[in-house]
């Protein structure tokens, strides 16, 4: 049994004057404990929609999406956040730290809504997690102090300190140069690995989505598999499409 | 109980973080609680002590005061009048304490530097508790004072002054002259700041048959007065009128009532127009926070999407935000408060209030005052995070992430 399976999974939105606008559209992906997997597209092409599906940010319109083999669409919106925040950590592409709040206190937020002994030990656990990622000595800086690929090493670790099953990464490397990227990506493998959590990767750039065991491309909301061998002709049609 | 102290942590490290703006937005929070708790506290020391000077010349609610004069002769005979007290009291079944008398007089008292007239009330024990009076040393008469040979006095400040003496610490005493002196104790100082001495005395000791009763120096007969539950001083003025006119043939009989009947409708206007006045200032203070709320959770819309993908459930978005607010304006409260405290403690009250004279109970900070301080200040929390926390937990999370 897969950690997550999506199937028929379709999305629409309601666009201002009314109709109905296919973000998603017969999806289908399953996920395996501790798996690897990368999904390149265009942009626009529905990549975070799909992510935010999948992380139970929001609900598709169609299909069904088993978590454990549980199904999503019938949980209420309360067990529906506490199922997020113990099965998912999230990493944006804008990094999306608290402000002002330090390294450790923002590695630590995840787990102000955890309970009993997480929550008691939460900075100790985000210390530790800062070493991991090499960032030990930066625990009382301000996100405001820190540059780019240090804010996104801090937000692996935000990711990764509850314990997550799958982590959701949706442009990891987007706003950050071609070398920092890479080691940030890296890292995300690395520690993830190390964790044992699912990582699913949402990415433009080929050698990023090129580390992923298996590799999907979304295109006009609907998903299919890369062969190995196919990541040249992704990478061609990518350019040409964008 | 860790979602609880979550939330508190959260709150707690929202305020922190935002010191600055919450500082501001206290401001008014802070200004509207000290104003509205200081003023509620002036008002009801003011109240109390405008009660508390009411009823020590015109006595408790509701005080009828009862006289009688002889349009032949002036005065009515004092073993009549003493008998018609006594039956109207026994008619009515009057408790002791309720029923008082006075006598004004001026008595001859001899001071080291002289003898000098000096005005004197005769009262009865009784008098003290009816018209508050609450001796700053030493005591108000007993009834046991009636079985001394030397007449009781209590004494204000300036009379000390005259005899020489600080305190009674010495016991002192003071002969009374006249035909038949007679050396007097003084068991009592009361605070009276009338700039001239006066004097209570008890209204009979057991040498007074030979001096003072009924003779010259005595003036006219005492005023009673009764004290009576409010609703029924109409009824008892007109029953005493009639009856003390049948007992006392000849004389004409007054029963009016004395206390200031008005004075508790008065101060209850006052305290609620205080009350409005204050809730009037809180609620500016309190769109002042939430203006401040309102922008901040617009700011903060994209954290709270990124808290919501921690798994932040909507119940805990909506009330660490609501938390956050009354956290914040229930310092504010305290801090306000705190400083109403300093201020009334330090204000010269008495001089403001009773003309420089001595408040008999001091009034303290009414406690009822900073209770509702509090309570407002954490009310107007909540409130102003109402509105926030409703925005906040709407904001839809996928909307708030994106960029
Ligand atoms: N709530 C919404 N209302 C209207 N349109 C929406 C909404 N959500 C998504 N869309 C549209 O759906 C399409 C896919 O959006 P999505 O954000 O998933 O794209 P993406 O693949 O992540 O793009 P990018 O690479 O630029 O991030 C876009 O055209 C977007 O405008
Ligand atoms: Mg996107």
């Amino acid at each position: 049994m897969s950690l997550l399976e999506l199937s028929g999974i379709g999305r629409d939105v309601r666009l201002p004057d009314g109709s109905l606008l296919p973000v998603l559209a017969g999806v289908d992906l399953s996920v395996a404990a501790g798996e690897h997997v990368s999904i390149v597209g265009r942009s626009g092409s529905g990549k975070s929609t799909l992510l935010n599906v999948l992380g139970l940010l929001d609900s598709p319109t169609a299909g069904s999406y088993l978590l454990d083999g549980q199904p999503t669409d019938s949980l209420g919106g309360r067990r529906r956040s506490r199922l997020r925040g113990e099965t998912f950590g999230f990493v944006f592409q804008q990094f999306n730290l608290l402000p002002r709040r330090t390294a450790e206190e923002n590695v630590a937020a995840p787990l102000l809504y955890a309970r009993g002994r997480d929550f008691l030990t939460r900075n100790r656990a985000a210390r530790t997690m800062l070493d991991r990622v090499g960032l030990g000595a930066r625990a009382l800086s301000v996100p405001e102090k820190l540059s780019g690929g240090e804010q996104q090493r801090v937000a692996i670790a935000r990711a990764l300190v509850r314990g997550p099953r799958v982590v959701l990464a949706d442009e990891p490397t987007g706003a950050l140069d071609v070398e920092t990227g890479a080691a940030v990506m890296a890292l995300l493998t690395e520690v993830t690995a190390e964790n044992g959590a699912a990582l699913v990767t949402i990415t433009h750039d080929l050698s990023v989505a090129a580390l992923a065991g298996r590799r999907f491309r979304l295109d006009a909301g609907r998903l299919t598999p890369v062969a190995a061998g196919d990541a040249l002709a992704a990478a061609t049609s990518d350019r040409t499409d964008a | 109980m860790t979602g609880l102290l979550g939330t508190f942590s959260e709150a707690w490290g929202e305020v922190r973080v935002h010191k600055a703006r919450v500082l501001l937005s206290l401001v008014g929070v802070f200004l509207a609680v000290l104003a509205m708790t200081t003023v509620t506290a002036l008002g009801q020391i003011a109240a109390q002590v405008q009660q508390e000077q009411a009823e020590a010349s015109g006595g408790r609610t509701a005080t009828i005061g009862v006289s009688a004069y002889d349009p032949m002769t002036g005065n009515v005979p004092r073993q009549e009048w003493d008998a018609g007290v006594e039956a109207l009291v026994t008619r009515y079944g009057l408790p002791e304490q309720a029923v008082a008398t006075l006598a004004q007089e001026s008595g001859l008292y001899r001071f080291p530097g002289g003898t000098q007239s000096v005005e004197t009330r005769r009262v009865s024990p009784s008098y003290g508790p009816l018209h508050r009076i609450q001796p700053v040393e030493g005591r108000w008469f007993r009834a046991g004072d009636r079985q001394s040979l030397s007449p009781a006095l209590v004494v204000n400040q300036d009379f000390l002054t005259l005899l020489g003496v600080t305190d009674l610490s010495t016991r002192p005493t003071v002969v009374i002259g006249g035909s038949q002196p007679v050396l007097a104790t003084i068991v009592g100082v009361v605070a009276w700041n009338e700039g001239w001495p006066s004097t209570y005395r008890i209204d009979s000791s057991a040498g007074d048959a030979v001096t003072a009763a009924g003779g010259p120096g005595f003036g006219a007969s005492p005023t009673l007065e009764l004290w009576v539950p409010s609703e029924q001083a109409d009824a008892v003025v007109a029953a005493v009128q009639t009856d003390l006119a049948r007992l006392l043939p000849g004389a004409e009989v007054q029963a009016y009532r004395q206390d200031p009947e008005n004075l508790e409708d008065t101060i209850a206007k006052l305290r609620l127009a205080v009350r409005a006045a204050g809730l009037v200032v809180l609620a500016l203070g309190g769109l002042g926070v939430l203006n401040i709320g309102l922008v901040t959770v617009r700011q903060r819309i994209r954290e709270i999407g990124v808290r919501r993908s921690f798994g932040a459930t909507s119940a805990r978005v909506f009330s660490a935000v609501v938390l956050e607010s009354v956290v914040a304006t229930a310092l504010a409260g305290l801090a306000a408060v705190a400083m109403s405290v300093a201020i009334v403690r330090n204000l010269p009250l008495e001089r403001w209030l009773a003309g420089g004279v001595p408040l008999v109970d001091a009034p303290g900070f009414p406690v009822s005052a900073a209770i509702e301080g509090l309570v407002a200040a954490t009310a107007v929390g909540a409130l102003a995070g109402l509105v926030p926390a409703l925005i906040a937990v709407r904001v839809k999370v996928i909307d708030a992430i994106r960029f």
